[in-house]
Order: C-alpha cells, then structure tokens, then sequence
C-alpha cells in the first residue's frame, strides 16, 4: 500500500511587487510505501514546506494530484488517518497543554473517553507529564515542540508528516525527538518528515529525497544512493620520525595531519594502505587505527546541491 | 461536532479579549449614566433609558462584532494556529462555520447581559418589567450577527485593517440605504436612482432591524414584521457566509 503518492504536482506562488507567478514546486512525482520512514531533504526555500501543505491540503496545487493512504487529499476525512507537525508550531498559548491536545481531539473525533486515555499517555511519551496543566505560553521551545508532536500522535494515525520536528531543539530535543520517530517505525506507522539536519536523516530514515529548487533531484534507499563501496581509508600511526611522515605522505590523498606524536593519513585504497602499513611496521611505528571511509549523506547532499547550483 | 469544538474555541479566545470586557464596561456605563440625562429631563425618564440602552446594546455590539469578527481567520492564519486545525479531517466551511457561530455565542452573552442591564434600570425606573423591549434586542441581535457574517466574508480576502473598513461601511451604507433611496426618487436624477437602487440590492437594508423607536414609544409595527425582517436577515446572513466559504475553500494557508 501507498502512503503518499504525487503525480506531477506543482505550485505556483503569487509574489514581488508585481505579483508575478513563481512556480516553487515542479511536477512532482514520489510515492512512499506504507511503513516507510521517509527524510525529505533540501535547503531552505527548496519546496518542502510547500509539498507538506499540499499534501494536508493547507494549499491548493497548481497543476497535479495527490494521494494520502490511497485517498486522494481533496477529501477532508483523509486526514483522519494522518498526523501533522508544522514547522515552529504555534498554538493558542492561552490553553494548556491538556487542552490543547483534547482540543485537537475534539477536531479529530476521538471519543472523549479514549482521548482522555491518549491525552495522559502521549502527554508521558514526550515528557511532558508535569507539565499537561501548564498554559502554553509558558512552555519552552522544545516542551511546544514536543506537545506539537503528541497533538501529531492523537489517534495513532498511520502516517505521520513532521516538517522540520528537530529544528531549533537542543541535543537532548534532537535525541527524543529521534526516538520517538524510531519508536513509530518500530509501530509500522508511515513516517515523512522534512528536515535539514543530514545527520539525523542519515540515522533514521528508510528513504531520501533531495529537493532543490523545488524539483526532486534524487530520491532512494539509503543504501542505493550512497552505496557500499568504500571511498577512502584513514591510517592513524604512532611513534613515526618526522621524516618517514613526510616520506609516507606521497601515498596520502591530502598531506597526513600530525598531532601529540599522532599522524593521520587518508589513502585512496587498498595498494596504499598495504605499503603504508609495511613502512610504517619497518620504521619502528605503531598502527592505533584502520578506518574505512564511506560516503555520507552529507556529501550526497552538498554534491547535489553544488551540482544544482552549476545547473 | 467539529463546528462546535471550533466555536467552543471562539467564545474561549474571545472571553479572554479584554477588547471584550473594555466595550462591555463601557456599554453599561453609557446604560448607567442615562439616568443623568433623565434628571435633567422632564417627563419620559424610562423611554430616555430605554432609548439610550437599546443604542448602546446596538453600538457595543457593531464594534464587538466588527473588531473581533475582522480577525477571527486572519489571526489564525499570521499566528499559524490554523495549521493544526485545517490539517484535522475539518472542510473549510465548517471552520467559517465554526468561527462564526462561536463568535454569534459571544455577542449573545453580551447582548444578555447588556439587555439584563437595562431591564432592571427600567425597573427601577417604572417599577415594572419592559418586555416590549425584546423584539427590538432580538433584531439588533440579527443585524449584529449580520455584521459579523460581513466581517468574516471581507477578513477571508483582505488584511483586517480593510476588513474592518469594509464592515463599518456595509453598516452605514445598510443603516442609510432605505433613507438614500427615498431621497433620490424624490429629488435624485436618474444617475443617483439607478445608483441608490443598485446599492439596494448588494448591501441589507439595516435600517429593517432598528425598531427601537417603536419598541420604547409602544408603536405598532404590522403583523409579520419581526417574522419578515428574521427572514431578510436570515437570507443576507446565508448569502455571506456562503461567499466567505467559497473564498475560503480556494485560499492558500501560506
């Protein structure tokens, strides 16, 4: 089954003094299976804020269709099965936190006996216990975050759309949050969220999609986009005389990095690290580390976005 | 259900606008204060009250529901609240819908309250309790209910600086069309008629829903007048509200 699904959706915007038509989103096609934890990445003003709302139905698509859970988002009733995040939320920080979330469940039609059984459970889940009858405006950025994503959870909805949930939290808010998304794809639930913390994308999610200048550059598996092989090898030897470093840094890919009696060399492959491992043992030195070195996500994704640029 | 969670919210936000209790107050100051005025006149002291109560009750609550009824989407949408809610399984009509009858719950309190005000200083007045008083509340009520419809529509396109603007208007223009016509067919060319009948058909004619000279001078208004004037005003309330809907379904919650 398909969570998401978009055929050639686009989005004109309105702007500048003359109001002319930008288009921000350019036919984009992406489906996401059920189950799938799904990072959409891209930088700012890349379109992903703009693909959410379309998606929740907050705009209106300027060409293209969607499909939530196999429904196509015209339909209110199809965000019954769907959990929103928006990015920096704002709620009425005159409400507390207990009422805000039975006020969003009021609006989902939960019952109101299970969403009082929700309420105090999702309260405990984000660790917010203490603080359900504090009013909003009193919460921190990461607790608004937090009561944000317990609102997103009520009525445990099959697929959750989170932009941007570990922007501007602290490392600690980053890990939670992390967890939680982890606990959810642990559930089976469908996760899509927008972010632009490559890290933590890197860390969690099934699925990429690279998102520049509102085209879908690249999406995948993680796996198939960064492949396997390996792309450098870091050698740490210790206890090398000044002059075999030198020697040794022919074979490096960038002059070795010499610290406390320490000496990093990054080599190309295995030939390199053969003969460096050989000199290094004949000279009296010692190996403290063997590291090979895979391309990231990080690099993927600056590559795309320099290549975009060049585009 | 929803409609209701989301006027419920309303009446909340709006209860905790001390916009509200500042008009409020001042409404039963101004009812208070006519018993100067009645010192100072001879004979008439309840109708001065009466008169003056029914004006105030009509004034706070144009302003009520002019400068809350402006804002009630359009702050959703600058404060990004409303990202939240139109992401639940909510259309866009039952959200109008919603805000507007949670803000039609607010002036029905204050118009209570306001009419509870005034009966009992016309009590105190007379010595007994002025029920002929009602109907002229119950149509004020409508023609405020109107204004708000007016606030909503103009605040789903416009900022609501221009929102208010345009309600103030349709309230002067509603209140002055009936007299506007009647003056261009007596004296107007044709220009002026064509223009006073041509606003005649856009704006209610407000004046329908001011029968407070007839309620406090005990004038006979026809049968079927209120059952009338509920009608007109139930059309124009249906008309606005569908117009702000239909803008509403097709604005982009950027």
């Amino acid at each position: 089954m398909l969570a998401i699904k978009t055929e050639g959706l686009c989005k004109d915007y309105r702007l500048g003094f003359w109001r002319r038509r930008t288009r921000v989103l350019h036919a984009l096609d992406l489906t996401v299976e059920a189950g799938e934890t799904f990072g959409y990445l891209g930088p700012n003003g890349a379109g992903k804020t703009t693909t959410l709302k379309l998606l929740l139905g907050l705009v209106l698509p300027s060409a293209g269709r969607a499909w939530l859970l196999e429904q196509e988002v015209g339909d209110p009733e199809v965000r019954a099965a769907v959990g929103f995040l928006p990015e920096n939320p704002s709620f009425y920080d005159y409400l507390t936190g207990e009422e805000f979330l039975a006020y969003g469940a009021r609006l989902a039609g939960i019952p109101r006996r299970r969403a009082r059984e929700q309420i105090a459970a999702l309260l405990d889940q984000v660790g917010l216990m203490g603080a359900g009858r504090m009013q909003l405006r009193k919460y921190s950025k990461g607790m608004l975050q937090r009561i944000g994503l317990a609102q997103a959870l009520l009525g445990d909805p099959p697929l959750v759309i989170l932009d941007e949930p570990m922007s501007g939290l602290d490392p600690i808010g980053r890990k939670e949050v992390r967890d939680i998304i982890l606990r959810l794809r642990a559930e089976g639930r469908t996760v899509f969220f927008s972010s632009h913390i490559i890290p933590d994308v890197e860390m969690i999610c099934d699925r990429v999609g690279i998102l520049l200048g509102g085209r879908l550059a690249r999406v995948g598996r993680l796996d198939e986009l960064l492949g396997t092989e390996v792309e450098s090898v870091e050698v740490t030897a210790v206890g090398l005389p000044e002059p075999i470093v030198e020697e040794l840094g022919v074979l490096a890919l960038a002059p070795p990095l010499v610290q406390g009696g320490r000496a990093l060399f990054r080599l190309r492959g295995d030939v390199e690290v053969d003969k460096l491992l050989r000199r290094v043992l004949e000279a009296g030195g010692r190996i403290a580390s063997v590291t090979p070195q895979k391309r990231g996500l990080e690099e993927l994704f600056l590559a795309e976005v320099r290549a975009g640029a060049r585009r | 259900m929803r409609i209701v969670a989301i006027a419920f919210m309303a009446f909340t936000e709006a209860v905790r606008d001390r916009i509200l209790y500042s008009l409020l107050a001042f409404a039963l100051a101004m009812i208070g204060s006519s018993i100067v005025l009645v010192r100072l006149s001879v004979g008439g002291e309840a109708k001065i009250v009466k008169d003056l109560g029914l004006g105030a009750i009509s004034l706070v609550g144009v302003l009520i529901a002019v400068f809350i009824g402006v804002g009630l989407v359009s702050r959703e949408i600058d404060r990004r609240t409303i990202y939240t809610i139109m992401a639940r399984p909510i259309c866009r009509a039952e959200f109008i819908l919603g805000k507007f009858c949670g803000l039609g719950l607010t002036l029905l309190v204050n118009v209570a309250v306001m009419t509870v005000g005034l009966l009992s200083l016309a009590w105190l007045l007379e010595g007994r309790w002025s029920p002929e008083l009602l109907p002229a509340v119950l149509l004020a009520y409508v023609e405020l209910l109107l204004l708000t419809a007016a606030a909503i529509l103009f605040s789903a396109f416009t900022t609501p600086t221009l929102s208010a603007i345009f309600t103030l208007s349709v309230f002067v223009i509603g209140r002055l069309i009936g007299d506007l016509r009647a003056f261009a067919e007596q004296f107007g060319g044709a220009g002026l008629r064509a223009l006073a009948t041509g606003l005649s058909y856009v704006f209610p004619n407000l004046a329908r829903f001011n029968i407070s000279e007839a309620s406090v001078h005990a004038l006979p208004l026809g049968t079927g007048y209120i059952p009338l004037a509920l009608l007109y005003g139930g059309a124009y309330l249906i008309l606005f509200l569908a117009a702000a809907m239909a803008i509403f379904a097709r604005q982009d919650l950027k």
